[in-house]
């Protein structure tokens, strides 16, 4: 493993503009010693997963409050696999039903952080599944 | 020579400091001298300016607030059932959700509307949808409400001609747009054209509308997503001024007089929080805006500087845990909201963390405010709480911490630049992550969350709104319906002089609406304007 810092795109996906979610998350893995890419709103898969190849990114972690994460996760499923970047650690966090945590991780997603997620929690799954 | 005595037997820890959000102390005890020297006695009255204690002499002795609960989903004919379910239920206004499609000006079809239609509130891609979702509905007795922003001139414009064409004499049509694009900058983020520009269009509305639709609002500047989005109370308020007054600054810059317009100019603000310190929060900011329009703009009629205001929400208060609570919460938040002397009140529901809102849900947040107009005795006198030296110490404190908020914003170069680079979006971002911060450390209390919460707590069962796919598609197909069977000349025409008149700074109001009528689509009408003004290139700053 290298020296360098864990790095992680910060991405949200869709028209939701809902962002201070993603942006406190964000900050929490500044201050945890990570380096962070914040995409900004209303970013398609084809960006995100375009920015993910681009900044080497170890973890791809989206923010999705509108209720459509199912069709854009599997939607970045495929473009993430088609780059090769099935290796990454894939989150999400956001307006997440339990009932969706299943399906989630089925498409790969191996973080699914709902509302009232704790920042050392998310942060402590970071650290643990960044080989 | 003085001796210092040594401090033995003596608990040098002081006592706890209470603080409320806006960063005013609290002391265990007013009197009459708190309010004399936190600014002096406030003995204006109701109905008159400054309007401390509400802007109409009567309040809701004449009429209680306006019960105005948001809502919109899937299509226009499944919303046009809600809306009429709640209507039903004694609701006297609605408030439109639209899909973020829509928000963002996109057609249904179109592949940035992947996943997306009518998710979080209904689609609207024509003229048509809109005759679909108020059928039926009596314009003149149910003010609407549109929760409209970056695509907000081409929905009053919808609004407009769909009123018209149902026979309502637009010159006096009530109802409101939300139509505050900065505060979506800030918050929300359903922006589509540059600052400016937006800034622009939202001129445009004032403007078509202080002349073709005197009585319509067309302008509810929100402090309410701000505070969401990390803002204190105080800030809240002044932030919100800050925008007011740009939009003012633009209006007047147009040539209209300030009494032309300033009296339909709204607000709609939060009230989450400490109880006390929201109504000094309201009340104050009452006093301050009329100050504002009245001394700073020089208006003559007093109705001018009326603060007229949707107070509600309330949704970062509310917690996914123990969800029950949320009703418990939301009652006291219409509680504000109805000592505050809000206009208008609507209410999150308390499944609202989860999903968009089940009827029943709808329902018990109606319910809420119905019965304090029923049992509790809330609409019996104007500002009850006037007059109580806490309550009026406060006014005083918080009218001192928004004109600080409004400073700071002109300190950072005035609220359209400081949107445009970031700054205010930065700043509130750092409150939420301390907020945020505070909440997971307990320092912030938060009951169910950090504090009474239970061992073994049973997963909530909350029924979750089902999103209908099948109903997007038939959006879609719809579309493409009125896409077939419009005369597409005419629409071709009049999106010909929409590039025309935007190209030449003109008001855009007047293309829209023809445009609009010839079933021109929301996402074709955008793209006009896109080619004109360009694109929001967002700071991206944490």
């Amino acid at each position: 493993m290298s020296d360098r810092p864990i790095r992680v795109l910060v991405a949200k996906p869709g028209l939701d503009g809902h962002d201070v979610g993603a942006k406190v998350v964000a900050r929490a893995l500044v201050d945890a010693g990570f380096e962070v890419i914040y995409s900004g709103l209303h970013q398609t898969p084809e960006t995100i997963a375009n920015a993910a190849q681009e900044e080497d990114v170890d973890v791809i972690g989206l923010s999705v409050l509108s209720g459509s994460h199912i069709p854009l996760c599997t939607r970045l499923r495929d473009l993430l696999n088609e780059k090769g970047l099935d290796d990454r650690l894939w989150m999400i966090g956001g307006n997440i039903p339990e009932s969706d945590r299943a399906p989630l991780m089925e498409l790969g997603y191996k973080g699914v952080f709902p509302t009232s997620s704790s920042l050392d929690d998310i942060v402590e799954f970071i650290r643990e599944n960044v080989a | 020579m003085t001796v210092q005595k040594p401090n033995i037997g003596v608990d040098p820890a002081p006592a706890k400091k209470v603080v409320n959000e806006s960063g005013i102390e609290i002391k265990t005890l007013y009197t009459r001298e708190d309010v004399i020297a936190s600014g002096g006695i406030d003995e204006s009255l109701p109905g008159e300016a400054p309007f401390t204690r509400g802007i109409h002499k009567e309040m809701y002795r004449k009429r209680p607030w306006t019960m105005r609960q948001y809502t919109g989903f899937s299509n226009a004919a499944d919303t046009n059932e809600r809306f009429h379910y709640l209507i039903a239920n004694g609701q006297t206004g609605l408030n439109v959700a639209f899909d973020l499609v829509s928000q963002c000006g996109y057609d249904s079809d179109s592949p940035e509307a992947f996943g997306e239609v009518g998710r979080v509130g209904m689609a609207i891609d024509t003229l048509k949808d809109f005759e679909i979702a108020f059928d039926g509905i009596d314009l003149d007795k149910i003010t609407v409400s549109l929760t409209i922003n970056g695509s907000a001139a081409i929905m009053i414009a919808m609004y407009l001609a769909m009123a018209e064409k149902r026979g309502f004499d637009v010159k006096n049509l009530r109802g409101t747009a939300q139509n505050d694009i900065l505060k979506e900058f800030i918050g929300r983020g359903t922006w589509i054209f540059p600052v400016e520009a937006s800034v622009k269009l939202v001129a445009d509305t004032i403007e078509y509308c202080a002349t073709h639709a005197p009585k319509y609002s067309p302008v509810s500047v929100c402090g309410y997503h701000i505070r969401e989005s990390g803002a204190n109370p105080a800030e809240e308020m002044g932030f919100a001024f800050a925008i007011a007054k740009a939009y003012t600054d633009e209006a007047l810059k147009r040539g209209l007089k300030i009494d032309e317009f300033a009296n339909r100019l709204s607000y709609n603000f939060n009230i989450y929080g400490n109880l006390f310190e929201q109504v000094a929060k309201f009340r104050a900011g009452r006093r301050l805006w009329a100050k504002i329009v009245l001394d700073e703009y020089g208006a003559r009629d007093p109705k001018s500087g009326w603060l007229r205001m949707i107070a509600g929400g309330g949704g970062f208060g509310l917690t996914i845990e123990q969800p029950e609570n949320n009703i418990t919460r939301g009652a006291y938040y219409a509680l504000v909201a109805a000592l505050s002397g809000a206009q208008t009140m609507a209410l999150c529901c308390y499944d609202e963390a989860y999903t968009i809102p089940t009827p029943k849900a709808q329902r018990i947040s109606l319910r809420t405010m119905q019965l304090m107009i029923e049992e509790i005795g809330l609409t019996d006198t104007v500002d009850p709480l006037g007059g109580s030296y806490f309550i009026e110490t406060m006014t005083n404190e918080m009218e001192k911490k928004i004109v600080e908020a409004m400073d700071w914003v002109d300190s950072v170069g005035g609220i359209v630049p400081a949107v445009a680079n970031g700054v205010i979006q930065a700043h509130v971002s750092r409150q939420a992550y301390q907020r945020q911060r505070d909440l997971e450390s307990g320092a912030l209390r938060k009951v169910g969350v950090n504090c009474y919460v239970e061992e073994n707590e049973e997963a909530p069962q909350v029924e979750m709104h089902p999103y209908d796919d099948v109903a997007a598609n038939e959006q879609i197909a719809s579309l493409k319906k009125v896409k077939a069977e419009r005369d597409n000349a005419a629409v071709e025409t009049h999106l010909t002089q929409l590039k025309a008149d935007a190209e030449a700074g003109k008001n855009v109001m007047p293309a829209l609406i023809e445009a609009v009528k010839a079933y021109a689509t929301v996402g074709e009408m955008t793209n006009v304007l896109v080619e004109v003004y360009g694109r929001f290139d967002e700071p991206v700053t944490l």
